[in-house]
C-alpha cells in the first residue's frame, strides 16, 4: 500500500514551510517567517509569469495554513477560484477547501464560484460532482439554496448518479433545506426520497435517513410513508447476524448509527396504526432489549457503546410510543442495571433516560423502586454532571409518598452542591415541597430551611411564592409567623429571611403577639435590628411592615413613628425609602384608625395562575420540566387527593407596598376621593372607565327616573356576556349605582367579590343584595355569603360584599343577584345574573399533538360531540379568537392543527363530584365568513352547552 | 445534528476545526477556548459528555489529542462517541498509525476524510472499508 508521504501530490514546499513554522522559537520569529512567506506568495501571484496549477495549488494551500494559524489573509481568493476550473482533482480539492474555509458568503467572487460549482455538479466524474456538493453543503448560504435548490434533488433521485453522489446529494439537500426551509417544495419528490430507505447501499440509507428525518419534521403529511419503510429496514438490521452486513458491522453490532437514525426518525410520528407494522416495530424493540441480556460478543468498550447507543435510542422510542407497558417496564429494569454499572457514561445516561420514564404512567412506579440507588448517586458520584442527573431524576420521581425523603436529601446535598447547580436545585426543592405538601407546616419549614442553607440562590420568585401560599392558606399563617419569628432570632440571617419575615409578620404578626416572648414590641425590635444591614429594597419592605404594625398594634405606634420620622429615613439618599417613610408617617398621624384599617387590610388571596417558579425552571431547563408536567396532566385526570397548587400566581406581590391602593402618588385628600381611586385600582385591568367623576354625579342622578328600563336590561346582558371571557369588570351600571365584580375560581370552588358604588351624592338606603338560584341550579351549586351584605351606601362611597361558592356538579344557567335600595325615597330594584358560569370551573390543559388526537378519537361517539356552523359575528381574527378561548378557560394548543387558521383547545371542567374533559376545534372559513365549531366532551351535555355559549361570540 | 468538530491538543492548539453552522471568526475563537477549558479539566472517571451552552460536547481523548464534537442536546451520546472512534480508526488506517504531526502536515487531507464521513452536520458514511477505499481512490488521482 502506498504511503502518504511518498505520493506525487505531496507538496514539498508546503511541508518545508510547516516545518519552519514549527521550528520557530518565538511568536515573533513565527510572524517574521509568515510575513516572508506572504510576501513571497504575493509576488508570485502578481508576477508576469503565469503560474502552473501545481504552484498555484501549493501557494493557496500555504495561505490556508497561515489562515488556520490565526492570521488574516486578504489575497489569494481569485487564485483559489481559478483552481476550481482545473481538470485535476487535487487542484480542485485545494481550491474548494480554501473557498469553504475562507470565503464569506457575501464575497463578490460568489457568482464566479457558483458558476464553477454548476460546471462540476454536472460533470460526468463523480469525484468532481462530490467536491461541488460538499462545497455547497459546507458554505450552506441562502444564495447556495437559491442557486442549487432545484439541481441537488435531481441528483438525489437520478437513476444514473453513483451511490457516493447520492449520499452527498442527500445531505447537501438537507443543508439547503435547513438554510431556507420555505423555498423548497417537498411534496413532489417525497415518494422517491422515502424509497431511498430501501436502497441496496447502506451508506445511501444512512445519509437519506437524516434527510428524511428533517423533511418529516417540516412536512409530516408528505413523508408519513417513511414509517413502514423505516420499520422494515430496522427490522432487517436488528435481526441480521453480524456477518450479514459486513462493512456496516461495527464491533459485532450491525449498523449501529443507521439503527439510531431510524429509531429517531420513528419518533417523528405516532405509533403506526397498521397492526402489521406496529407488531413488527414492537418486535424490533423487544429484540433490541433482548440483545442486552445476551453475553457480550466482545469485551471492547466499542462493542458495548454501540450496542447501548441503539438501546438508549430504542428506549427513547418506547417512551415516545408510551402505550406498551411491558416494554416500558423492561426498559426501566434495564436502566436500573446500568445505574450500578462501572462505566460512568452508562450511569449518567441511565439516570437521564429514567427521568423520561418517570413521566410515563406505566413505568413511573418501576422508576421509583430505584430511589435509594439514585440518592446514593447524589452522595457518591465524582462527576458533577452525574450528580446533576441524579437531582433531575429525584425531581421527576418525586410523589406524595416519597417527597419528604427526597426533599430532605436534596436539602442535605444543597449544602455541598456545586455553585453552578444550586439555583436550579433551590427551584426544584421549592416546587416539590409546594406540590406535595400534605401539611403546610412542613412546607413552611422546608422553604425557610432552603433560605437558611442557600439564601443567596433563593431567587425572588421563591420567596414571593412562599408568601403567596401563606396568604392563601389560613391554616399556615400562624405557624408561618411563629417560625419566621424563630428564624429571625438567629444572629446572622440571610436577607431573604428578613424579607419573608418582614412580610409575614406585617400580615400575621398579630397571630403570635399574645405570647410575651413575641409581643408586638419584641417583634418590631427584632425586625428593626436587621434593618441597617439590609439593602434598600428590603428596607423599603420593612417600612411597609412597620406601617402595618401601626395598624395591628396601636400600642407601639409611637415607637414606630419615631423610627419613620428619623432623619435616617426622612432624609435618606434613596428616594423610595424617603417617600415611604414620609407617607407612612403622615398616614399614621393624620388618618383615623378606621381609615388605616381599611388601607392596611390583610392582603386578599392571590389569584391562582401558573407557578412563577415552575416558569422560571422551565426557562432554565426546558427538558427537565417535561417529566413533571406529564405527571401533572395525569394528576389532573384523576381527582387530586390533596389540594395541589400546581397552577399558581405568576404575579408576585408586585410591590409589598400594598398601600398603593390608596393612590399615594396623589396626596390623599378626602375619603371620598380615595374610595374612588380604590375602585379604579381594583379594576386595574378593565377596559372601560369605571369610576365616574364625582362632580357629575348630581346632575345625572336627577335624571335617573328617565332611564329606559329595556335599554338598561340590554346593556346589562351585554355586560354579562363579556364575563364569559373574563373574571372582573363592571356588571351593571345606571345613574345611581355601579356594580363591579371580581371573581376567583380554583378547581370547583370560587369566590365572587361584589363592589357596589354609589354614584350619587346622597346615601342609598335600605340597601340589600341577595343571591338566589333558580330550580335548575338547586343542588348543583352551593352559595354562601361571607358576611351579611351592607344595608346602606354613603354618597360617592363603595362597599364590598363577598360570596363563596362551590360547584357540586355540572350546571347550566347562572345564579341571580337581586339588589334593592331606596334613592330619594323611591324604592329601586335591579335583578342581575351573576357571572358564575360553568366555564369558570374549567382549567386549560396543555398536551402534545399526539395526545390531543388520541383523546379526540376517544371522544368519538355522536353524543359526545356538538358541532355548529355559523356566520361570523365579528371579523375573523385568529389572535382575537385565541384570546377569547383562553379567557373562556381553554388552553389553545399550538402546532396541533396542520392548518394554522384553525384553533384547537382543551380544558377540564372541575366540579366537586367529577372532572369533565373538553376538547374544541374552531375552523374559520374566511371567504364565506363562516365558522365551524366542534366541541367534544366526555359528557355530551357539556359539549352542547359550551358550543352554544361560544357560538355567538365569534 | 453536529454543530462543530474540534481536534485540540492538551495545550489548546487546534488541529482541526470543522463548523456546521455559521459563526463569525471571533465567536469561533471563543468556542475553541471554551471547549478546551471544559474538556481538559475532566478526568478519566468523568463521563465523555459535557453540557455546553445550549448544546453538549461529546469528546474522547487519544494520547495528547481531544476529539470533540458539539451536538444537540437530544442527540444520542453513545452514537456520537463511537462516531468519533470510528473516525479515529479511519485516520489511523489512512495515515498508518496516525499521530498529531500527521494531522499538522496533512491538514488539507484531514478535511477530505471528514467530508467523507460527516456532511452537513450528519453522519454520511460509517463503513471504514468504504471510506478507506474512497480515500485511496482519491489519493491516486492527480
Amino acid at each position: 500500500m502506498p504511503t502518504v508521504s511518498s505520493r506525487g501530490d505531496a507538496m514539498r514546499g508546503l511541508a518545508v514551510f510547516i516545518s519552519d513554522i514549527r521550528n520557530c522559537k518565538s511568536k515573533e520569529a513565527e510572524s517574521k517567517r509568515i510575513n516572508k512567506e506572504l510576501a513571497n506568495i504575493r509576488s508570485k501571484f502578481k508576477g508576469d509569469k503565469t503560474l502552473d496549477g501545481y504552484s498555484k495549488k501549493k501557494y493557496v494551500c500555504k495561505l490556508l495554513f497561515i489562515f488556520l494559524l490565526g492570521h488574516d489573509i486578504d489575497f489569494g481568493h481569485m487564485e483559489a477560484v481559478n483552481l476550481l476550473s482545473s481538470n485535476k482533482y487535487t487542484e480542485k480539492q485545494i481550491g474548494y477547501l480554501f473557498i469553504s474555509v475562507l470565503v464569506s458568503s457575501n464575497s463578490d467572487l460568489m457568482k464566479l464560484i457558483i458558476q464553477n460549482i454548476k460546471n462540476d455538479i454536472s460533470s460526468p466524474k463523480p469525484v468532481h460532482v462530490n467536491l461541488a456538493l460538499h462545497c455547497i453543503a459546507n458554505i450552506g448560504s441562502a444564495e447556495m439554496s437559491e442557486a442549487f435548490g432545484q439541481e441537488v434533488p435531481k441528483l438525489l433521485v437520478s437513476a444514473h448518479a453513483s451511490e457516493s453522489v447520492k449520499q452527498s446529494a442527500a445531505l447537501c439537500l438537507l443543508r439547503l433545506i435547513r438554510t431556507l426551509p420555505d423555498a423548497m417544495t417537498y411534496a413532489e419528490w417525497a415518494s422517491r426520497v422515502i424509497h431511498l430507505l430501501n436502497d441496496q447501499h447502506m451508506g445511501v440509507v444512512t445519509s437519506a435517513a437524516s434527510l428524511i428525518h428533517t423533511l418529516s419534521q417540516l412536512s409530516p403529511g408528505d413523508y408519513k410513508g417513511c414509517v413502514s419503510l423505516a420499520v422494515s429496514r430496522l427490522s432487517r438490521i436488528v435481526t441480521s447476524t453480524y456477518t450479514d452486513l459486513q462493512d456496516y458491522t461495527y464491533y459485532f453490532v450491525p449498523a449501529p448509527w443507521l439503527s439510531v437514525k431510524l429509531l429517531r426518525l420513528l419518533q417523528c410520528y405516532p405509533v403506526p396504526e397498521e397492526p402489521a407494522v406496529r407488531g413488527r416495530l414492537v418486535e424490533c424493540l423487544e429484540t433490541i432489549l433482548n440483545k442486552c441480556q445476551e453475553p457480550p460478543k466482545s469485551k471492547k468498550v466499542q462493542h458495548s457503546n454501540s450496542k447501548n447507543a441503539v438501546l438508549f435510542e430504542a428506549i427513547n422510542l418506547i417512551i415516545h410510543i408510551d402505550s406498551e407497558p411491558n416494554l416500558l417496564v423492561r426498559a426501566c429494569n434495564q436502566l436500573g442495571q446500568f445505574l450500578q454499572h462501572r462505566e460512568t457514561n452508562l450511569r449518567y445516561l441511565a439516570l437521564e433516560s429514567m427521568c423520561l420514564l418517570a413521566g410515563s404512567e406505566f413505568s413511573a412506579d418501576a422508576v421509583k423502586k430505584h430511589r435509594e440507588t439514585v440518592i446514593n448517586a447524589l452522595k457518591t458520584e465524582r462527576d458533577v454532571s452525574v450528580r446533576q442527573r441524579a437531582v433531575d431524576l429525584l425531581y421527576a420521581m418525586c410523589d406524595k409518598t416519597n417527597s419528604e425523603e427526597i426533599v430532605a436529601e436534596m436539602l442535605a446535598y444543597l449544602k455541598k452542591a456545586d455553585y453552578a447547580i444550586r439555583e436550579e436545585m433551590v427551584l426544584k426543592v421549592a416546587i416539590l415541597s409546594e406540590k406535595y405538601a400534605s401539611d403546610y407546616t412542613w412546607y413552611v419549614d422546608t422553604i425557610l430551611q432552603l433560605i437558611r442553607v442557600a439564601g443567596d440562590y433563593v431567587s425572588e420568585e421563591v420567596w414571593h411564592r412562599v408568601i403567596q401560599i401563606v396568604i392563601n392558606r389560613d391554616d399556615a399563617q400562624g405557624y408561618a409567623a411563629k417560625t419566621v419569628f424563630e428564624n429571625l432570632q438567629a444572629p446572622a440571617c440571610h436577607e431573604n429571611m428578613v424579607k419573608v419575615g418582614g412580610y409575614i409578620l406585617g400580615e400575621f404578626g398579630n397571630l403570635i403577639a399574645g405570647d410575651e416572648r413575641s409581643s408586638p414590641l419584641v417583634q418590631f425590635n427584632l425586625l428593626h435590628s436587621k434593618f441597617h444591614l439590609c439593602t434598600p429594597s428590603t428596607r423599603a419592605l420593612l417600612l411597609s411592615t412597620y406601617i402595618k404594625f401601626i395598624n395591628l398594634f396601636p400600642e407601639i405606634k409611637q415607637t414606630i413613628q419615631n423610627v419613620l420620622q428619623n432623619d435616617n429615613q426622612l432624609r435618606n439618599a434613596d428616594v423610595e425609602l424617603q417617600q415611604r417613610a414620609l407617607e407612612y408617617s403622615q398616614l399614621s398621624s393624620i388618618t383615623s384608625q378606621d381609615v388605616l384599617a381599611t388601607v392596611l387590610e390583610e392582603m386578599p388571596p392571590f389569584p391562582e395562575r401558573e407557578s412563577s417558579i415552575l416558569a422560571k425552571l422551565k426557562k432554565k431547563k426546558p427538558a427537565s420540566v417535561q417529566a413533571i408536567e406529564k405527571e401533572e396532566e395525569k394528576m389532573k385526570k384523576s381527582p387530586p387527593s390533596i389540594e395541589n397548587h400546581v397552577n399558581v400566581p405568576k404575579e408576585v406581590p408586585a410591590n409589598t407596598n400594598s398601600v398603593d391602593l390608596l393612590g399615594l402618588s396623589t396626596p390623599p385628600a378626602t375619603p371620598q376621593q380615595s374610595t374612588n381611586s380604590l375602585l379604579v385600582d381594583v379594576f386595574g385591568s378593565v377596559d372601560q372607565p369605571v369610576a365616574p367623576k364625582p362632580e357629575s354625579n348630581i346632575s345625572k342622578s336627577e335624571t335617573a327616573g328617565s332611564v329606559d328600563p329595556e335599554a338598561a336590561q340590554n346593556k346589562s346582558n351585554l355586560l354579562f356576556s363579556r364575563f364569559l371571557f373574563k373574571n372582573s369588570g363592571v356588571l351593571f351600571e345606571n345613574n345611581l349605582i355601579q356594580v363591579g365584580v371580581k371573581c376567583e375560581f380554583k378547581e370547583h370552588t370560587g369566590r365572587v367579590g361584589l363592589f357596589f358604588g354609589n354614584k350619587t351624592g346622597n346615601q342609598l338606603q335600605n340597601f340589600s343584595a341577595s343571591v338566589s338560584m333558580g330550580a335548575d341550579l338547586q343542588g348543583k351549586v352551593n352559595i354562601a355569603p361571607q358576611k351579611e351584605a351592607p344595608t346602606q351606601i354613603d354618597g360617592g362611597a363603595q362597599v364590598q360584599h363577598f360570596v363563596n361558592l362551590e360547584c357540586i356538579t355540572f350546571f347550566s344557567g347562572s345564579p341571580n343577584l337581586q339588589l334593592r335600595y331606596q334613592h330619594a325615597s323611591t324604592p329601586q330594584q335591579v335583578t342581575l345574573k351573576l357571572p358564575v358560569i360553568i366555564n369558570k370551573f374549567m382549567e386549560g390543559t396543555n398536551m402534545p399533538a399526539a395526545d390531543f388526537f388520541n383523546r379526540w378519537k376517544q371522544l368519538g361517539q355522536p353524543v359526545q360531540e356538538t358541532q355548529k356552523i355559523f356566520q361570523a359575528n365579528h371579523p375573523i381574527d385568529t389572535e382575537a379568537a385565541k384570546t377569547k378561548l383562553t379567557g373562556f378557560g381553554m388552553s389553545v394548543l399550538i402546532n396541533v392543527d396542520p392548518n394554522p387558521d384553525n384553533l384547537v383547545g382543551s380544558g377540564i371542567v372541575k366540579t366537586k363530584t367529577s372532572q369533565i374533559g373538553c376538547l374544541l376545534r374552531l375552523e374559520p372559513n374566511k371567504e364565506a365568513k363562516m365558522y365551524r365549531l366542534t366541541v367534544r366532551s366526555s359528557v355530551g351535555e357539556v359539549a352542547a352547552l359550551l358550543c352554544t355559549m361560544l357560538e355567538e361570540h365569534f | 445534528m453536529i454543530r462543530f468538530i474540534l481536534i485540540q491538543n492538551r495545550a489548546g492548539k487546534t488541529r482541526l476545526a470543522k463548523w456546521y453552522m455559521q459563526f463569525d471568526d471571533d465567536e469561533k475563537q471563543k468556542l475553541i477556548e471554551e471547549v478546551h477549558a471544559v474538556v481538559t479539566v475532566r478526568d478519566a472517571k468523568h463521563t465523555n459528555f459535557v453540557e455546553f451552552r445550549n448544546f453538549k460536547i461529546v469528546y474522547r481523548r487519544y494520547a495528547g489529542l481531544y476529539f470533540c464534537i458539539c451536538v444537540d442536546v437530544s442527540d444520542n451520546n453513545l452514537a456520537c462517541l463511537e462516531a468519533i472512534h470510528n473516525f479515529v480508526e479511519v485516520l489511523n488506517e489512512y495515515f498508518h498509525n496516525v499521530c498529531e504531526l500527521d494531522l499538522v502536515f496533512n491538514f488539507y487531507k484531514v478535511y477530505t476524510v471528514v467530508d467523507e464521513m460527516f456532511l452537513a452536520g450528519e453522519i454520511r458514511e460509517t463503513s471504514q472499508t468504504k471510506v478507506i477505499q474512497q480515500l485511496l481512490m482519491l489519493q491516486n488521482l492527480e
